[in-house]
């Protein structure tokens, strides 16, 4: 149990300060060391967290559920407080740094050069997921099908994403 | 860490207004909440001080709207204020979330959970083209020059079609973009 509880903190500390450009850039590293490595979740599970998770602020505690089925409600809290401790204190550091003279001169180059790498991340981090959890042409299909809508259109995620939950019951009832 | 003119709100007022905000935005669009709540509502940082925050937000690891927090709930009081903010942020998501937990983890092994998989898988793929749409506009708006456009696609090559782990990608990338942005800032 204490084994577990440390492997989630160690896994999740570390991803915590790998996520550029938001949570969503280490889905892909997440799913693969909870389902490949530690063998926690399923793939399947993977993706009913996620999208239990991605509605309920922030959008990121899927880390939450990971450790949760892991190592129950401790679990849970350690996975929380290793993925958002790491970053929240780079970013005090960072604020109490900005706010110092001399910074000005290297703000914009550094948010011009992780804008692209940012957009990579959440790009690559959707095809990856697609990729990897088990989808069906189905699946594929109300994919590429919200991508498009939500892209192109100004509807709320959220009208989707229930919209496609019961689209997908129909069609398995 | 002086602010302009603002009010400094007592560290219960601060946990109240993430505590609201936590309560509030289900279902996406965080940053507009806050911005609301602070910003309009309350008046404790102006627009271009909340813009700089979410820039910095954006620039740690991390996810954005939690750095945000922290990085707003400093700027208003230092440290108890980033801890008040994100506390009340998390508070009522993570009960709620821990209680759904609970019951996902009881309910779907049961035989009358198919219907409950088949709907959390078009969910969870709609959710995937969620991302995918985001990041596809982020770079409608942001990415105008080949060179930033081939740093994002080769990210979405490695970590995409390739699957190279994210550390590996990133010690790559990142001084490459930096490189990147260095040349055409020196043109």
């Amino acid at each position: 149990m204490t084994g577990t509880l440390l492997q989630i903190a160690a896994m999740f500390s570390v991803l915590s300060l790998l996520a550029f450009g938001g949570g969503a850039a280490t889905l892909p590293d997440m799913q693969r060391q909870a389902v490949e490595v530690h063998r926690w979740i399923t793939a399947r599970e993977f993706l009913d967290m996620f999208a239990l998770s991605r509605a309920i602020p922030p959008g990121s505690l899927i880390v939450v559920l990971i450790g949760q089925k892991a190592a129950g409600i401790l679990g849970g809290l350690v996975a929380l407080v290793a993925m958002f401790g790491p970053s929240s204190l780079l970013a005090y550091a960072t604020v109490r740094l900005w706010h110092r003279a001399g910074a000005a001169a290297w703000r914009e180059t550094l948010e011009q050069a992780l804008a692209p790498v940012t957009i990579g991340l959440t790009i690559a981090s959707g095809i990856a997921l697609a990729r990897s959890t088990e989808h069906d042409l189905a699946g594929y299909g109300v994919t590429a099908g919200t991508t498009l809508l939500l892209t192109l259109t100004r509807a709320h995620p959220l009208m989707v994403m229930g919209a496609c939950a019961v689209l997908m019951m129909l069609v398995a009832g | 860490m002086a602010n302009r003119s603002t009010p400094r709100p007592s560290l219960a007022a601060l946990f109240l207004s993430f505590l609201t905000i936590g309560s509030t935005s289900f279902g996406g669009g965080l940053m507009g909440w806050i911005r609301r709540e602070l910003v309009e509502r309350r008046g404790w940082i102006d627009d271009q001080q909340f813009l700089v925050c979410y820039g910095l937000s954006q620039m740690v690891p991390g996810a954005t709207n939690v750095n945000l927090s922290v990085i707003i709930g400093t700027q208003l009081r230092g440290v108890p204020g980033a801890v008040a903010a994100l506390a009340g942020l998390l508070l009522v998501p993570l009960a709620i979330l821990l209680t759904l937990g609970v019951f996902y983890f009881a309910a779907h092994d049961l035989p009358g959970a198919r219907l409950i998989n088949a709907g959390l898988a078009g969910a969870g793929a709609a959710a995937i083209g969620f991302n995918i749409a985001t990041g596809l506009r982020l770079g409608q708006h942001n990415l105008r020059r080949i060179g930033p456009v081939l740093v994002a696609a080769a990210i979405i090559v490695g970590i995409g079609v390739l699957r190279i782990p994210l550390i590996e990608v990133l010690v790559v990338m990142l001084p490459v973009s930096l490189a990147v942005t260095l040349l055409e800032r020196a043109r």
